[in-house]
């Protein structure tokens, strides 16, 4: 069993061991800096860049408002082509479908095309207790694989290793999982891939089972679609005998124009790249070529939850480019693992609560791992605003029905404002308080504020408020 | 026009020198605000934290305050952003039609203080003087909630003797984010130190910005490590004229000196 998220810190307590890691601070700075600008200066390329968002924003919202037709026009279409279509209402219920479709060929080693909703609902592990080995062959995905480790990114998985760490974990790893690491391997980056590129080619020309997600199914034809850049997707998705994809339920597109859309959006935004290297569609089966059973797992797994949630629901427009976590100053500084969660940075924030709910600690703390700051809301290729949901996602926790609650803090804020509401109360606390500053601990403020002295002093009262000068001075002009 | 000043809790309390300036900023550029002494706060701490009903309280108390007025000044991009873009949203969510329709009214009088001397006073320069290095950080909500776009900088260009340096990545959070700051002090405190190194590498005497919140998180951290760079709010440098001459304990900027 590799391992998972399961029992993470909240938010704060992972972030802030995180931060105190320096070589991973310099890891995520340099990886998010370099796609960063790879992306503004792709971006810049497009005079149309902010008519393909309104475009991409408008067509996730239509398909997740008529959601119901769309899936049932996918089913249809994908059955009429010779495959076969699951419905799972969880992760559990995902699992237990792709493990049973699995045995049922008798294959024990199968390899996967990178996939979100695969790391969201914990399918290596299950198949691995099903004595199914499912083996990654994206690079980043492997890294993490073979190292044991967790995903810090949803493009770049490992972005939080560096060179010198990928060689070792090489060396140790791949000879206990198939073909091992060259003698003498370096860190230089095109030994690296070849290492990789020879450890992968023996497991794709074997299998016989591939397990994939899906970046978009194109409803009117019954098609999927997977963008990817190192090929190893194009190998699974036509060598293996029988293919399996899961697919979340909003990935819909309506049309071939529509994915246009998308497609136009997604490498340019996501790695900087005016178009991803490989883009493989298929439409259920064709007889001798390619997979000739062919499973699709539509997943529900929380999306319905998040759907039902008017001002959240935006957040499953996502086509997971990573652009809002590349270009997150909080993601920059504690890297993606401290979000607990496959998704990490601005979009985890906000998904894994409208997924989920708002009901243990680890996941209602993730609303708040936000300044606010918004640059996010800019980059979002499906105009997701994410300052709206964090904020929506905060109600939830303060006033609405999530089951995490912060009494002491809620109390405190109604005690302020009640003082704010009446303005003689007010006006006597003003001055209360420049009465009370000397006595104020500039260096080390008690709990719950001591987070502020740990690298900031507080500001001096002053003795005269704002208020008390102009009534003295009658505005300034005595 | 009647002209309210809202100095908003924070400047009233401990930036007294802010409102101040501001006060004497738009006398010089003639207009006499009036100071309404049931002001309180726009509840932006409440709102950004979750408390909509209480947000709801403070911005009908709002209303009352500045409801009559043609026009409200706010030396602050963050505070004076509220009423648009959460009053309206706070009312509804404790179902107060009344409410909602009378922030929608106020909401478009509601001014930050660049944003009406440019667009409605249409002066960029205000008659300012400051010999010094000055350095800008562009605040979140005045760069991307509530933008006041070049504002700013064409005022501070406009100043006379100012030596004004970019910051660099400038466009980057300082880590303030309201009670973010002491929900997450790891992440906040390692942003501020990324902007507090940035603030030193430009040389600068004085690191001015719209809001003095997050002045507030840079410069406690400025001065926690020892540096001696001021903060200023923005109204504190178009505030100063010739006649108030340099500011006696800041270096003078090398511009001044080489005329």
């Amino acid at each position: 069993m590799s391992r998972t998220f399961v029992g993470w810190p909240a938010f704060p307590q992972a972030a802030a061991v995180a931060t105190r890691d320096a070589q991973l601070r310099a890891n995520v700075a340099r990886a998010t800096g370099t796609i960063r600008a790879k992306r503004a200066k792709l971006v810049a390329e497009r005079p149309d860049w902010e008519e393909l968002r309104d475009s991409a924003a408008a067509l996730k919202d239509d398909v997740l408002t008529h959601l119901d037709t769309y899936l049932l026009q996918v089913e249809e279409k994908v059955t009429a082509a010779g495959g076969t279509v699951h419905w799972a209402r969880d992760a559990a219920e995902a699992n237990r479908i792709v493990t049973d479709l699995v045995r049922a060929t008798g294959e024990r080693e199968i390899v996967k095309v990178k996939s979100m909703l695969t790391e969201e609902i914990g399918l290596d592990n299950a198949l691995a207790a099903a004595g199914i080995d499912a083996r990654e062959t994206d690079l980043a995905a492997a890294i993490v694989q073979l190292g044991d480790d967790l995903p810090s990114h949803v493009v770049v998985p490992a972005l939080h290793r560096n060179r010198a760490e990928i060689r070792d974990i090489f060396v140790r790893e791949m000879g206990r999982h198939g073909r091992p690491a060259p003698e003498g391997l370096s860190d230089d980056p095109p030994q690296l891939a070849e290492a990789a590129r020879l450890h992968m080619r023996e497991k794709f020309l074997k299998a016989k089972v591939a397990v994939s997600g899906a970046n978009f199914l194109v409803a009117e034809t019954g098609t999927a679609v997977v963008v990817e850049s190192e090929g190893n997707g194009r190998m699974c998705l036509t060598l293996a005998d029988t293919l399996i994809t899961l697919v979340g339920l909003e990935k819909v597109v309506p049309t071939w124009r529509d994915l246009e859309v998308f497609l136009q959006l997604l490498a340019r935004n996501a790695t900087g790249e005016r178009m991803a290297p490989y883009t493989t569609t298929w439409t259920g089966t064709t007889p001798g070529d390619g997979p000739q059973t062919f499973h699709l797992v539509l997943v529900d797994n929380g999306r319905t939850r998040a759907l039902a949630d008017e001002v959240g629901r935006q957040a499953l427009r996502c086509i997971r480019c990573g652009a809002c976590m590349n270009i997150c100053p909080v993601y920059e500084r504690t890297g993606g693992q401290s979000y607990g969660s496959v998704y990490p940075g601005p979009i985890g924030a906000i998904l894994n609560p409208l997924l989920k709910g708002l009901d243990d600690p680890q996941t209602a703390s993730l609303p708040y791992a936000s300044s606010l700051c918004g640059a996010c809301n800019d980059v979002c290729p499906v105009r997701i605003r994410f300052t709206d949901v964090l904020l929506e996602l905060r109600h939830q926790v303060a006033e609405g029905d999530a089951k995490v609650k912060h009494p002491g803090e809620k109390a405190a804020l109604r005690a302020v404002g009640a003082v704010m509401e009446h303005p003689a109360a007010w006006n006597a606390a003003i001055r209360a308080a420049g009465k009370a500053g000397p006595l104020i601990p500039k260096k080390k403020l008690p709990k719950p504020l001591s987070g502020w002295t740990d690298s900031r002093i507080v500001p001096g009262i002053p003795k005269e408020s704002f208020r008390a000068w102009w009534e003295r001075t009658d505005g300034g002009t005595e | 026009m009647r002209t309210a000043l809202f100095v908003t809790c924070l400047n009233d309390g401990l930036f007294p020198r802010s409102g101040q300036a501001t006060v004497k900023l738009l006398r010089r550029l003639g207009v006499e605000v009036e100071f309404p002494p049931a002001q309180s706060c726009c509840g932006q701490m409440h709102w950004n934290t979750g408390y909509r009903a209480e947000t709801a309280r403070l911005a009908a108390h709002f209303v009352k305050v500045f409801g009559e007025y043609d026009a409200v000044v706010v030396p602050s991009a963050s505070c004076g952003g509220m009423p648009g873009e959460a009053y309206e949203r706070a009312a509804e969510t404790v179902g107060d039609a009344g409410l909602a329709r009378a922030v929608r009214e106020l909401a478009p009088r509601v001014h930050e203080l660049t944003g009406f001397l440019t667009d409605v006073l249409d002066v960029e320069d205000v008659g300012a003087y400051f010999p010094h290095r000055v350095t800008y950080h562009p605040t979140c909500h005045s760069l991307r909630a509530a933008p006041v776009g070049a504002r700013p900088y064409r005022l501070l260009r406009a100043v006379a003797g100012i030596e004004f340096i970019e910051l660099p990545a400038q466009e980057e959070c300082c880590g303030f984010g309201g009670t973010f700051s002491v929900k997450n002090p790891a992440v906040s405190g390692a942003m501020n130190a990324d902007k507090a190194r940035h603030v030193l590498e430009t040389g600068a005497s004085v690191l001015a910005a719209v809001d003095n919140s997050c002045l507030m998180n840079i410069g406690g951290r400025l001065a926690k490590d020892g540096h001696t760079v001021r903060t200023m709010h923005l109204a504190e440098i178009l505030a100063r004229t010739r006649a108030d001459g340099p500011v006696l304990d800041l270096p003078h900027s090398t511009r001044e000196l080489t005329r």
